[in-house]
């Protein structure tokens, strides 16, 4: 495998093609009749599924920070260029981006019925502007990448949509785009800043990393980053569209929605705005903000899905339950927390995607997500049951189910720091049981009393092929998580490492401490190569693109005393 | 502690570790049920197929006809087939460990699970004294009640459902016995809580048992949330969640009585509590009983609910570094042990008296593991599961037949009310026998096992008065408790078996013995009741009268077998607290006690048969709705009203009012406020009625940008 990667150069191509070629698809399906649009669709996004699989093989756990780095200046005059890269986190990102695609797609046959053309081009745009995101090492790239998401978004729930399409999409478009642009000015600042002194102009993630900032500054912009990644997330309280947005949305646009574009924002946090604002995003007023919202988040999203009539709408809720654990794993700024807080993101992908996928295709069956409206499916529907209990299963963390580990991972790594923080998060494992197992109970148990449902087909064997690997993966991920915590390691340990570092003074010294003996066994192992991210000094050599921090000679000798 | 991490198969086969103990296959006990799950499972999804097919088509399946289709026959074989291999090679290491000294336990490391950072958790199994004790009553009474099933669920549309469940039951409880750290145990015990779940809701037409399952479900994780927590605080504290190195550390890391250990042993007596339905979480116990009546047997009496036990034993070295903890378990087993068995008292359903019986029961086993009496707890976990099993199959039997005789003449009654019982010796004697040896062994009544088991006990109860007055006073609780026990059994036994038949003539004459693949498990469980006890009589009791003046050989071998794992707790507990006394609390040795004990409890037992079978009963339908105190304990003291008041629906009214007035009105209404003066340009709105923009928007927003960034610039 790795010898066929090598010979075809996959490392210096395979960014650029998962970026661009959708946007290649869209000519295809353009070009296709309206009944063969999905066809072409799926087929081209499951070769795309396929080429990111070499990812895989491609990374390198113990190479360099970050891998397939590329540069290219677009527009010199500010410094803006073309460049990109990936480290562990991104990677698992993009695989389940490209893997959720087709899936979606797919799963989606019948649901689109008019004006199939436009959606799939749709589906591929965002296809692009996603996978940008997760694949771009530039700001001002990343932003373009960040803010293309919403468009196609915009439309797919705005003109397939439900009822209410239109006020949802409206909400959607504004909530996102008022957090983005205060995060524009933001990357402004931050780019006018790093010039200051005297540094040619760049938006190169590395470049602006260890812009000196005041803490003041620091608190500002953090504000400014947080407020858009905090809507994408979407953090309490800043979540009321994504209930709207999910109910109204077609089942691909649901699906897309919270299996990826939610995790733009935390995505945001890990990459940017804990590396960037490091005192601010470690001031205890702000932690505890940020935690707090987390934890609210948890508790109140599963009371509020718990009360919810719509199907839909309780697993929109729920998905703002997930992400509270992944708040809390994030602000922890323990290793732990961060992984748990990463694995709990796939997860959710994962299982909340399949969730929409399954209400999908009820939908599609009786055209109600009214929970009332079903009952005894188990009977007429064995196939779907099954998927669906085992889905409800994965999503509130039963061990043995990829909702588990992450959750135990983002709580164990909460409470190394914030105990009660973490006790009361604890209490979602509760509230999980409280909201999804009497909506299961009163769609699939029960007297089969409503003659429609009587008849209702089982899945069909599209559909089998659709939930079969989501479901496999639930369980792989839940029993076997390591090749993915391996490679997502090295991305987490140099943001929480780097973190700790710049604030050395600052309260954050005892939280990676019972990660240190591991961390200078590596400095050890690994210090002909520069990769890792700690430097007591926060300001970074310019002319080091290696895509990877540098570590000073000295820090790699005190180490090895 | 084992330093491979080698696979499975190079682990399984010659390696020798643990002095001169090599187990044989022990992966493959856990991998057989999962088999076997696996293989009724697609039984399970073609015949529900099959069912859901026949369904649409408007047409009813005949399940009761001669010809069953190989979804319905193969699950007799695969079912109680795996059980049985999974028994022998459990035994096969069980004889391979007997001659061996086993100080450490042998561990088995097959996969990483969990890695990150300093946490490294490994899929690994442990074999040692306890954990092979716990697996032979779990595939030993499992296979014997998976052999009762093949009869009681034959004619059951779900057989090969109710096989995958109850493989995949005995695979996570299996996994939570032998599971090699905090993580592996929990994955078995949240397993075995969602199979309870999905086999207490198996007849899910029915709302009632449905609703059963999914609060047995929630009230679990009530119990998991606080074995969640004792395991961060383990971890925090330790850097592992591996057994061995939590417990070998422990004594010289934690301070004895310290904050830290008090509260891991709170939050795993929490869990413990939820998993074995004790005061405060028991309410779900009662309510499983909804589930086919071989699954009581085996969940909700033999195995699951007896994991609380088993997580105290098995944390013995934490326990007995916090008195407090310690105390709480076994305060709160007493409390649980007597509140239950006032319920019992004046139930009329038959499964009901033995899960209120259950829940008792599993009290005195929490006493005996709270006052440090480890071997004790687990003791009574092995005898219970016996007679218990067997008391449960029998109703099963009795249900079955009953249910049969009222099915005949589409009879509108309660199969299950022991009012409309009686007389039903003399249609099922072998069920009545066996299931008088099962009363009398849990009545305490030598030389049934029960009177070994929950005798001591007691004993340890009483003698650990010195510590603390409270253990006078848990002493009292345990002896009343015994008394009632051995009450309410007799009643039950009395109403179901003796006096006049009150089902009818024209029913009576259907009523019938169960068949014999029911009835022989009975037999076996009625043998391990009488003998199952012998294997720890005391010494002093064995060269007793009681004893048999020697006659009972077996002495103190089960204290002996679990000392390597007991040792170190009993060791803190006798250097912190002082020894055990040598007398009850009021006086009197053990013998002496033992003698009382046996007396008291055979006359309750003789009077209770004679009061009850004075009375006069009437069939369900005809009987006077109890009064007085008796309604108090026949509405089993108002718990889940109270629980429904003061819990579920104020919880459903806040989420109600956060949906409707936080999200709704406070977020949204600011939301909306915000927007409608965006929504002033009408451009959005428009945009989308045309459809076909979207190159055009995307230019716009790039466009957007690029004026802004040059604005700024």
């Amino acid at each position: 495998m790795s010898g066929l990667l090598q010979a075809s150069a996959y490392e210096s191509w395979i960014l650029h093609a998962l970026i661009w070629l959708p946007l290649l698809g869209i000519l295809g399906v353009l070009a296709s009749s309206e009944e063969r649009a999905k066809h072409f669709a799926f087929a081209w996004t499951s070769g795309l599924f396929v080429l990111s699989l070499g990812l895989l093989w491609a990374f390198d756990p113990a190479g360099p920070l970050f891998q397939f780095t590329s540069d290219a200046p677009w527009i010199e005059l500010w410094g803006v260029g073309y460049s990109l890269g990936i480290d562990g986190i991104s990677l698992f990102m993009i695989l389940l981006t490209t893997f959720i695609m087709p899936v979606a797609i797919l799963g989606a046959y019948r649901y689109i019925g008019e004006k199939r053309r436009a959606f799939y081009a749709l589906m591929l745009l965002l296809q692009t502007g996603i996978v940008g995101v997760f694949a771009s090492m530039d700001l001002f790239l990343f932003y373009i990448f960040f803010e293309l998401t919403l468009v196609p978004m915009y439309f797919i729930v705005g003109v397939w949509g439900g009822e209410r399409r239109v006020y949802a999409a409206v909400k959607f478009f504004l909530y996102t785009a008022l957090g983005s642009l205060l995060m524009l000015v933001g990357i402004l600042y931050l780019y006018i800043q790093a010039q200051a002194g005297g540094a040619p102009p760049s938006f190169h993630y590395l470049e602006l990393l260890g812009t000196p900032l005041t803490l003041g500054e620091q608190l500002w912009l953090f504000a400014a980053f947080a407020l858009a990644f905090a809507i994408k997330v979407p953090l309490f309280p800043f979540h009321t569209w994504l209930p709207d947005a999910h109910v109204e949305a077609p089942t691909p646009g649901s699906v897309v929605l919270a299996a990826v574009l939610l995790k733009l924002g935390a995505y945001g946090f890990i990459r940017f705005v804990l590396p960037f604002f490091p005192d601010a995003a470690t001031h205890p007023t702000v932690v505890m903000v940020m935690l707090v919202l987390g934890v609210v988040g948890i508790i109140y999203a599963a009371w509020v899905a718990a009360v919810q009539p719509d199907a839909k709408k309780l697993v929109a809720y729920t998905s703002v339950a997930h992400m509270g654990f992944v708040v809390l794993g994030i602000f922890a700024l323990t290793l732990n927390g961060l992984q748990g807080g990463l694995l709990v993101m796939i997860s959710h992908g994962i299982s909340t995607g399949a969730l929409f996928l399954l209400l999908g295709m009820l939908y599609e069956r009786r055209h109600t997500r009214l929970i009332e409206d079903f009952g005894g499916l188990a009977r007429v529907a064995p196939l779907l049951a099954t998927a669906f209990v085992i889905t409800a299963l994965a999503t509130i963390g039963v061990p043995g189910t990829s909702g588990f580990v992450g959750e135990f991972l983002a709580l164990l790594g909460t409470w190394e720091r914030h105990p009660i923080i973490a006790l009361v998060g604890t209490t979602g494992v509760i509230f999980a049981a409280y909201y999804m197992l009497p909506m299961v109970q009163k769609i699939l148990f029960n007297e089969l009393d409503r003659e429609e449902n009587r008849t209702m087909p089982d899945l069909s064997g599209r559909e089998i092929a659709v939930l079969a690997p989501l479901v496999a993966l639930m369980v792989l991920l839940g029993v076997f998580p390591t090749p993915v915590l391996d490679r997502m390691e090295p991305g987490a340990r140099a943001v929480v490492e780097y973190v700790e570092e710049t604030t050395r003074d600052g309260s954050l010294l005892e939280a990676a401490r019972l990660d240190r003996v591991d961390t200078q066994s590596r400095f050890v192992h690994d210090s002909g190569r520069h990769e890792l991210l700690i430097s007591p000094d926060p300001t970074w050599s310019l002319s080091d693109r290696s895509g990877a921090f540098r570590i000073p000679d000295d820090h790699i000798l005190r180490d090895e005393g | 502690m084992s330093e491979s991490t080698l696979s499975a198969v190079a682990a399984d086969v010659g390696q020798v570790a643990g002095g001169g103990f090599d187990p044989v296959l022990p992966g493959l006990i856990l991998l057989l049920p999962l088999l076997g799950f696996a293989v009724n499972g697609a039984l399970a999804l073609a015949s529900g197929s099959r069912s859901a097919t026949a369904l649409r088509e408007g047409r009813e399946e005949d399940h009761a006809s001669s010809a069953r289709p190989l979804t319905h026959t193969l699950p007799t074989w695969v079912g109680p087939g795996v059980m049985l291999a999974a028994f022998l090679l459990t035994a096969v290491n069980f004889v391979g460990m007997l001659g061996v000294e086993l100080a450490e336990p042998v561990i088995r490391t097959y996969w990483t699970w969990m890695a990150t950072g300093a946490l490294s958790v490994e899929a690994a199994i442990q074999l040692d004294q306890l954990s092979l004790i716990m697996m032979m009553v779990i595939t030993g009474v499992g296979f014997l009640i998976h052999v009762f099933s093949v009869g009681y669920m034959k004619e059951d549309p779900g057989y090969p459902r109710y096989f995958a469940y109850l493989n995949l039951f005995v695979f996570f409880m299996l996994t939570l016995v032998m599971g090699a750290n905090f993580p592996m145990m929990f994955v078995g015990w949240e397993g075995v809580g969602l199979c309870s779940y999905l086999l207490i809701g198996f007849w899910f037409r029915d709302r009632e048992k449905a609703n059963a399952g999914k609060k047995a479900f929630i009230v679990n994780r009530v119990g998991d949330f606080g074995l969640l927590v004792a395991m961060f605080i383990l971890f925090a504290v330790f850097g592992t969640l591996d057994y061995q190195a939590i417990f070998g550390a422990a004594p010289d890391t934690l301070v004895y009585g310290g904050a830290t250990v008090t509260a891991v042993t709170l939050f795993l007596l929490l869990g413990a509590a939820g998993k074995s339905a004790q005061v405060p979480l028991y309410v779900w116990l009662p309510d499983a009983m909804a589930g086919p009546t071989p699954v009581s047997a085996l969940i909700h009496a033999a195995t699951m609910v007896t994991a609380g036990v088993y997580l105290v034993a098995r944390s013995s070295v934490l326990f007995a570094m916090a008195p407090v903890g310690a105390a709480a378990v076994a305060t709160v087993g007493a409390i649980t042990a007597l509140f239950a068995a006032t319920i019992a008292l004046k139930q009329y359903d038959i499964k009901k008296v033995l899960a209120y019986s259950t829940v008792s029961q599993l009290g005195f086993m929490f006493m005996g593991v709270g006052v440090g009496a480890y071997a004790a707890g687990v003791f009574h976990l092995m005898t219970h599961a016996f007679f218990k099993a067997l008391l449960f199959l029998g109703a099963g039997a009795v249900i079955h037949s009953m249910h049969h005789a009222l099915h005949a003449t589409h009879k509108d009654w309660d199969a299950q009310d022991m009012r409309n019982m009686g007389g039903l010796r003399r249609f099922m004697p072998a069920t009545w026998i066996t299931m008088w040896v099962a009363t009398l062994a849990i009545a305490g009544i030598w030389p049934f096992a029960g009177f070994f088991s929950k005798d001591e006990i007691i004993w340890y109860v009483g003698t650990s008065a010195p510590a603390s007055v409270l253990y006078t006073v848990l002493w009292g609780m345990a002896i009343a408790t015994a008394l009632l026990t051995a009450f309410y059994m007799t009643r039950m036994m009395v109403m179901t078996f003796h006096g006049p038949n009150r089902t009818g003539g024209a029913e009576a004459k259907h009523l019938h013995e169960a068949p014999l693949n029911m009835t022989i498990p009975l037999g076996i469980l009625a043998v391990l009741s009488v003998f199952g006890g012998w294997i720890n009589v005391p010494g002093s009791v064995r060269d007793s009268f009681f004893g048999g003046f020697g006659l009972l050989p077996m002495s103190d071998w089960l204290d002996r077998w679990l000392e390597p794992l007991t040792a170190t707790a009993y060791q803190i507990r006798v250097d912190q607290l002082g020894a055990y006394a040598s007398t009850s609390p009021v006086g009197g040795g053990h013998v002496l006690w033992g003698a009382i004990a046996t007396g008291l409890a055979l006359a309750v037992v003789i009077i209770g048969a004679r009061v009850v079978g004075s009375r006069e009963i009437r069939p369900a339908v005809d009987s006077p709705e109890p009064t007085g105190f008796g309604k108090i304990l026949h509405d089993k003291w108002y718990v889940d009203e109270l629980y429904d008041r003061i819990l579920v629906r104020p919880i459903q009214s806040l989420s109600r009012a956060c949906w409707r007035w936080i999200d709704q009105v406070i977020i949204d209404g600011t939301v909306n406020a915000v927007g409608s003066m965006a929504r002033g340009f009408g451009w959005f709105g428009s945009l989308v009625q045309t459809g076909q923009l979207n190159t055009y928007a995307f230019i716009l927003t790039l466009g957007a940008l690029v004026v802004l960034g040059v604005l700024i610039l």
